[in-house]
């Protein structure tokens, strides 16, 4: 293994987002900070308990997922997408580097990052609700197999695109709305019977569900099936990526 | 000399159905500056981008040092530093974080110091808190070197390192080489500048539509290759060239006050005795001569105009 390349990636990439801490952390911190202002405090106070649990705080996971789903994704798509629009890919495609160790300091870092990121509002929220923490391994295990698994779902963007556009339109028009329909803000029994059936094909409720359960052990799907949907689909990012690296695929002519 | 590259019948057909280097062959010796020179979409780029991992061939073998490009990539690119065609660089990153990094990307330890050394080398240690963005296309290209030499290859691809670099910048990216020549670097230039290749390459390979055509020491090929002339200069002008010099193929130029011979210098008899005799037995004056022998550039382009 050439650690010390995957290291120099890892390090490139987190040294990258140090420059834009405005962008990078303030902005989602901000953003997220306002949902629980207006959602948590503001309105959430007239809302009646969900399973037990006040508005305010029933909306946190959902909320941690929907900022971990977008950073992740939109981090490592930018992270491999950038080198190959000005062309430095040359450099990593050149050195003595395996595909699996260019993954992991790419992926790695937005990971990371996003993780950082989840924690933040986590204790940001914790600030405005009340939040509880049931499991808190299996809540670490979902928040790192997520942002790993939508970093490594933003790589393949990253890598596929072949526009600043395309780069956008996967977590704009993709993810933010299934997550905002995947169960952010309400519980899926409060949806009719027919839309409860339509929700459960959108994958991003499984993985809240899941989250969820981690915080105040209600769930709308069995946690069981959240982690299968999850590693299903780390499993169906790995094989798309190896494929991209086995052919080549808008790396090499 | 030992070779420290062989290419043997590579081949690379794109997508689009162009077919960019049709079966090369080539043996590059461990130490020497060789220059491959040809026309614009010859095939340089793709055959030093197929050596370097960057492209995938269709067909042939490449072994660097012993090790196959692809099987054994590992061993093969720690040996390779490729300064690329385009100025293709972080422009947000400071000249040292570049170049650190890298050294990082080949599997190197860090080494502040040996940075430190090519970075002086290169006239950019002032630089080295600069983000890219800030520094000339001259000193960006420079920084591309620095990123080729950070991890100590054997083995240095300049694609067209001096395109668009003035005349001045151009010898001092010259020096630059001989440098890395003078460290015991491999060189391998491209260039489609003719001077550049006649006043840097110990060996020259000419390519053109994906094939290598020749490849020889760059004195030998102008030997081989080079036609001289001599030129009589004449007292009196002539209106034709007089019948009893009718068999040495002369040209008469414009004004008619000048003979061109042309000759080979690999002959065993270049004529050039007889000629003289035959000229002074025709009565004409000659008032000087001179000789001239083809530059590299005449037998690049006679070369080329050959292959196709």
């Amino acid at each position: 293994m050439n650690l010390a390349a995957t290291r120099a990636i890892y390090l490139f990439e987190m040294a990258r987002w140090g420059r834009t801490l405005l962008q990078s952390i303030v902005a989602p911190v901000l953003s997220t900070s306002l949902y629980f202002i207006i959602f948590g405090a503001a309105i959430g106070s007239r809302v009646p308990e969900i399973d037990g649990v006040s508005y305010g705080a029933f909306i946190v996971p959902g909320l941690m997922m929907l900022l971990l789903l977008t950073e992740s994704t939109s981090n490592a798509a930018f992270g491999i997408y950038f080198p190959r629009f000005t062309g430095t890919i040359y450099e990593i495609l050149s050195a003595p580097i395996s595909p699996l160790e260019i993954v992991i300091g790419y992926v790695g870092a937005a990971a990371t990052k996003s993780i950082i990121l989840g924690l933040i509002i986590l204790a940001t929220a914790s600030f405005f609700v009340p939040v509880r923490i049931a499991h808190p391994v299996w809540m670490l295990a979902f928040l790192v197999l997520t942002a790993l698994t939508f970093s490594l779902f933003g790589f393949i963007i990253g890598i596929w695109a072949d526009g600043f556009e395309k780069l956008q339109v996967i977590p704009m028009l993709v993810l933010t709305p299934l997550t905002f329909l995947g169960g952010t803000f309400y519980s899926l029994n409060m949806l009719p019977p027919f839309w409860q059936n339509v929700a459960l094909m959108n994958p991003i409720v499984y993985l809240i569900s899941g989250f969820r359960w981690s915080f105040y052990e209600v769930s709308e799907v069995d946690v069981r099936i959240s982690l299968a949907m999850t590693l299903g689909f780390l499993g169906l990012c790995l094989v798309v990526v190896w494929w991209m690296f086995r052919t080549g695929y808008r790396l090499k002519p | 000399m030992t070779t420290i590259i062989s290419v043997s019948n590579l081949a690379k057909t794109y997508a689009s159905g162009f077919q960019a280097l049709k079966g090369v062959s080539l043996d590059i010796r461990e130490g020497e500056i060789l220059a491959l020179l040809g026309p614009n979409g010859a095939g340089k780029t793709t055959l030093i981008n197929t050596i370097c991992g960057l492209v995938t061939p269709s067909s042939g073998t490449v072994t660097v040092a012993g090790h196959d490009h692809l099987r054994d990539y590992r061993a093969a690119r720690e040996l390779i530093g490729l300064v690329p065609q385009e100025l293709s660089t972080d422009m947000f990153e400071t000249v040292w974080a570049t170049v650190s990094f890298s050294r990082g990307l080949h599997g190197k330890k860090a080494n502040p110091a040996f940075i430190e050394t090519v970075l002086r080398q290169l006239s950019l240690w002032d630089k080295k808190d600069s983000k890219i963005m800030t520094l000339s296309g001259g000193m960006k290209r420079r920084v591309l070197i620095a990123k080729a030499l950070a991890h100590e290859p054997r083995i240095l691809f300049l694609d067209e390192p001096t395109a668009g670099v003035d005349v001045e910048l151009r010898r001092g990216m010259w020096q630059v080489v001989r440098q890395m020549r003078d460290n015991g670097v491999t060189v391998i230039l491209t260039t489609h500048y003719i001077e550049e290749a006649e006043e840097m390459a110990d060996r020259i390979g000419v390519i053109t539509n994906g094939e290598i055509i020749v490849v020889e020491e760059k004195a030998e090929l102008m030997r081989k290759l080079g036609k001289k002339q001599l030129m009589l200069r004449l007292g009196a002008a002539l209106a034709a060239i007089p019948d009893a010099l009718g068999t040495y193929k002369l040209e008469l130029d414009a004004d008619g006050r000048a003979l061109t011979y042309s000759y080979d210098t690999r002959a065993d008899r270049t004529g050039i005795t007889t000629l003289l005799n035959a000229v002074r037995d025709a009565g004409l004056q000659v008032t000087d001569i001179e000789t001239r022998q083809s530059s590299l550039e005449d037998i690049f382009v006679d070369l080329v105009r050959q292959s196709q």
